[in-house]
């Protein structure tokens, strides 16, 4: 099984995913950060959130799931977290969040 | 040191005891003085028919002997009578002359047989003729089985409830009962006509008794003991015992004598007071203008009157019981609740299967239960009492009312179902966590669902989570303007947002949200996106994230992420080159499991999100569609080419639908079949759509069926006599679910909540003059229909893996 390509690490933790245009508007891409799998969201007011992106339910791949302004549903069976705090939205484990933010057109992982 | 207050209870029957009962189990401190009329301790008397018909014991019916009212130090006076009440001095007067002072008193004196005036039912000044029997207390009914032993003719007078246990009791003792009823059918008021004779039939027939209705005893005949009744007919019968069950009297002369307002009974107020520390429950009250002659409003008003002179709840209140009865009458098992006949404007159903003995009716009012009757089958009836008692939301399919359907579990009695019952079979939610959920303060129908996910997979038993959120919340449940919603995260109805939709020209889910529904919404996006689909066709802005997984990569997602292909296989046909091709594909790609789907297709599973584009290319077929709320399949059987029995080319037809029809979204899944005869090979009767060929050419169209989680067989739309004319209302009658459907409702709710001749108005008849405007919008989404398949990569990253790094559990490859 293939996996996408992985990120080239950067030093001081801070992790240099690509480009923002590669996640269209209001979708997720997963992405394969120092053996952790991190699923970042483009939100469509412009700004990006990542958290982890293994359902804990029952291992859904949470960056194909639909996302709002505030919540992230997995699609298999459609629980939901909310995206800036991890917490769970329908009784399941939170997730661990990752801080991100853009620099120019590039999504950067870490502080 | 106080002294206890005391309290006299006027009557030693149900409601009295009863009454005793509930104020020592809340602690009630009294000094507690009783006076009972019979010589005993506190009996059921609903038991007496069974202890005329022989199957119960004097000693088992007993409630409360003796030492009950010693343990708990409390003065039984069995066999005193008192006569007067003086209000003044607050006291009562036996008719032994004693006297009893009370702080607070309770008349419960229940009610006596109604005796009505017969010549020679009396003998002048001895009491009853020689023979003649009421049927009220324990010492009728011994009286009454002694002699009955040692004769062999009665004649019951009355054929209300009373009359037919004792009619059933009595024939345990002598040959021959016949039933006298003034009235024109059985327990006239507690049934309707028709159930009346159903049930008389019942008893005739079944259990050989003698019923004569319409007939108003005049005479009893017999010098010196009972020899016959004169009818008013002129009729007589012949018998030598009479037992009078004609109804029954409250006792309330002593009430009456004492100053107190009687009318049919007692009047009290909802505190049960009839006067300044005064009070009165049981048969002998009237409360609000009723005077209840059944067991369960005795116990309502015990209880509230327990609570009012122990202080445990100063502010109880009894606010009048709906009343219902499940009993059986003379071995026949009857239910009955509220009316027995509609009034106008009511919707009435009704199935009567008289060679069975079976009768059932509901009246239902602005959509409540307001009465039901049950006649030979009760199956239905605890479901029945709750909706009635409680005021149930009602299945929109009314026959479910009467009948346990296949599938459709929100009959089952949310009071009779244990706590631990599981509910929703997909989220594992059992009745007490959804229970739970409401007395936390949930207080609709979506908010319970919100909180404990029941109902949120497959959505079978999102009824029967509506029953017990509102048993659970005992009626208090909060108007749910959501559930109303077409979508969560737009507050309207999906009427009103098409036509906001259209006149603001809202073109994508965005736009929408930002004009209506001021806040983007995740779980709403996928219905706007196959409305706005629906609506706009070529025109509608398609915004990618607006799409569930599966939309947006054309395939089904599987439980390890993986996805499944199933490409477009019409009407189930295909060919040895295809299959050849399918084979390859699959072997060079390791397609871990290879199956063939319920819609006669092949299907590709295991298949990882990055391989789609390269495996659709490969496999050179179209979208089977096998993964979003649309058109998906037309099963077919062979028809007529080769089948012995077809009478008409199924499989053309049915690959004529599906090319025409491929693709096209709807508020749920859209399964058709066409069978080449009404052997139903292809099973079209259990589909949304579901086509039949019958002898002479002509097709039978059925909608609304389903043979999922939810089975039921389809109605019939229409006959036509060409496959022509099977597409057009095909395509009519889809697009019709397409626009008025709500999102995932199904056409087995949809064609039920419309109604089936409703749909066959608008969709046959054109009795709306929409049919064009029907026929020309499903045209326009014919034409706009697009292979997915053949596009390739419209969005960055697509196709990437959205799979961790773990390797989940996967699917096993099958040898």
């Amino acid at each position: 099984m293939t996996f996408p390509s992985p990120i080239q690490a950067s030093g001081a933790g801070r992790t240099y995913l690509g480009s923002i245009h590669d996640i269209p508007p209001g979708e997720g891409r997963a992405y394969a950060v120092d053996g952790e799998s991190v699923a970042v969201f483009r939100l469509r007011d412009g700004s990006v959130r990542a958290l982890s992106a293994v359902c804990p339910h029952r291992g859904g791949p949470l960056a194909d799931g639909q996302i709002d302004r505030k919540q992230v549903v997995c699609p298999l069976h459609l629980n939901a977290w909310d995206l800036t705090t991890g917490c769970s939205l329908s009784g399941q484990p939170d997730l661990t969040t990752y801080p991100v933010r853009l620099d120019g057109d590039q999504i950067v992982l870490g502080e | 040191m106080t002294e206890k207050r005391r309290l006299v209870v006027i009557g030693n029957g149900m409601a009295g005891a009863r009454t005793v009962e509930e104020i020592l189990a809340r602690g009630g401190d009294f000094d507690i003085t009783m006076f009972g009329d019979e010589p005993y301790g506190n009996y059921n008397r609903i038991m007496l028919s069974n202890v005329l018909a022989g199957v119960e014991d004097e000693s088992g019916i007993f409630l409360n002997d003796l030492s009950w009212y010693a343990d708990n130090g409390i003065t039984l006076h069995a066999g005193t009578r008192i006569e007067r009440i003086d209000r003044a001095s607050k006291t009562v007067y036996a008719a032994d002359g004693s006297a009893t002072a009370y702080d607070k008193l309770i008349i419960a004196t229940g009610s006596r047989a109604f005796v009505p005036p017969i010549p020679g039912l009396h003998r002048p000044g001895r009491g009853y003729h020689q023979g003649v029997f009421a049927f009220r207390t324990l010492d009728d009914t011994r009286a009454m089985i002694r002699y009955a032993r040692e004769h062999t003719r009665a004649v019951v007078i009355g054929g209300g409830l009373l009359g037919l246990e004792a009619a059933r009791g009595l024939q345990n003792h002598l040959p021959h009962v016949t039933l006298v009823h003034g009235t024109g059918h059985l327990m006239n008021t507690q049934l309707n006509e028709v159930a009346g004779r159903t049930l008389q039939r019942t008893v005739e027939q079944r259990l050989g008794i003698e019923v004569l209705v319409g007939a108003t005893t005049t005479e009893i005949l017999g010098k010196h003991a009972v020899a016959g009744v004169k009818l008013a007919d002129g009729r007589v019968v012949p018998c030598d015992v009479v037992v009078v069950a004609a109804g029954i009297r409250a006792n309330a002369e002593v009430a009456a004598a004492s100053g107190l307002t009687v009318e049919r009974g007692i009047v009290v107020d909802d505190q049960m007071l009839a006067a300044p520390d005064v009070y009165a429950v049981g048969e002998c009250a009237q409360h609000r203008g009723e005077v209840y002659g059944l067991v369960a409003p005795l116990w309502e008003q015990a209880r509230v009157l327990a609570d009012r002179l122990t202080g445990a709840a100063p502010d109880a209140a009894y606010r009048g019981s709906k009343v219902s009865t499940k009993l059986k009458v003379a071995g026949v098992d009857v239910a009955s609740m509220g009316l027995t006949a509609p009034a106008e404007g009511d919707e009435s159903v009704t199935f009567a299967e008289p060679a069975r003995g079976i009768y059932k009716n509901v009246i239902v009012r602005d959509g409540r239960l307001v009465g039901a009757t049950l006649v030979g089958d009760v199956a239905k009836a605890a479901y029945l009492i709750q909706a009635f008692e409680r005021g149930l939301d009602l299945p929109a399919e009314r026959a479910s009312l009467l009948f346990d359907l296949g599938g459709e579990s929100a009959e089952v009695s949310p009071a009779e179902m244990p706590d631990d019952t599981q509910v929703c079979n997909c989220n594992g939610v059992a009745k007490s966590a959804i229970c739970g959920a409401v007395a936390g303060g949930c207080r609709t129908v979506g908010g319970v669902i919100d909180r404990t996910r029941a109902g949120k997979g497959c959505g079978t038993c999102k009824p029967l989570v509506a029953s017990l959120v509102s048993w659970a919340a005992g009626g208090a449940l909060d108007e749910d303007p959501a559930a109303s919603y077409y979508v969560p995260g737009v507050p309207l109805p999906k009427p009103a947002l098409m036509a906001s939709i259209r006149r603001l020209s809202l073109r994508s889910v965005s736009a929408v949200f930002d004009a209506l529904g001021g806040e983007e919404d995740a779980r709403s996006k996928m219905g706007l996106a196959s409305l706005l689909k629906m609506m706009w066709g070529d025109e509608y802005v398609d915004e990618r994230d607006a799409r569930f997984i599966n939309d947006r990569v054309h395939a089904n997602i599987q439980r390890d992420g993986t996805f499944s292909v199933v490409p477009r296989m019409t009407g189930g046909v295909t060919t040895p080159a295809q299959l050849k091709r399918i084979a390859e594909v699959a072997e060079r790609h390791d397609v871990p499991m290879v199956k063939l789907t319920g819609g006669q297709r092949i299907d590709l599973l295991g298949v990882p999100k990055e391989k789609l584009p390269d495996i659709w290319a490969e496999l050179d077929m179209p979208s089977g569609y096998a993964y979003a709320k649309s058109f998906r399949t037309v099963k077919t059987c062979v028809g007529s080419d080769f089948c012995r029995f077809g009478v008409g080319d199924s499989t053309a037809l049915g690959i004529a639908l599906e090319e025409r029809y491929q693709g096209i979204e709807g508020p749920g899944k859209m399964k058709l079949a066409v069978t080449g005869c009404p052997r139903n090979c292809a099973e079209a009767y259990v589909k949304d759509l579901g086509v039949v060929a019958i002898d002479g050419g002509k097709w039978e169209i059925y909608v609304g069926g389903a043979a999922g989680a939810h089975v039921r067989k389809g109605d019939l739309l229409a006959t036509v006599d060409s496959a022509d004319e099977v597409i057009v209302l095909a395509g009519r009658f889809l697009q019709y679910y397409r626009e008025n459907g709500n999102w995932l409702e199904r056409t087995y709710a949809f064609v039920p909540r419309i109604g089936i001749d409703r749909v066959k108005a608008i969709v046959v008849d054109d009795a709306d003059g929409i049919a064009a405007a029907l026929d020309a919008a499903m045209d326009a989404s014919v034409a706009a229909y697009r292979d997915p398949w053949k596009e390739n990569g419209v969005t960055p990253g697509q196709f990437r893996t959205a799979l961790p790094l773990t390797v989940l559990p996967q699917v096993p490859v099958r040898a």
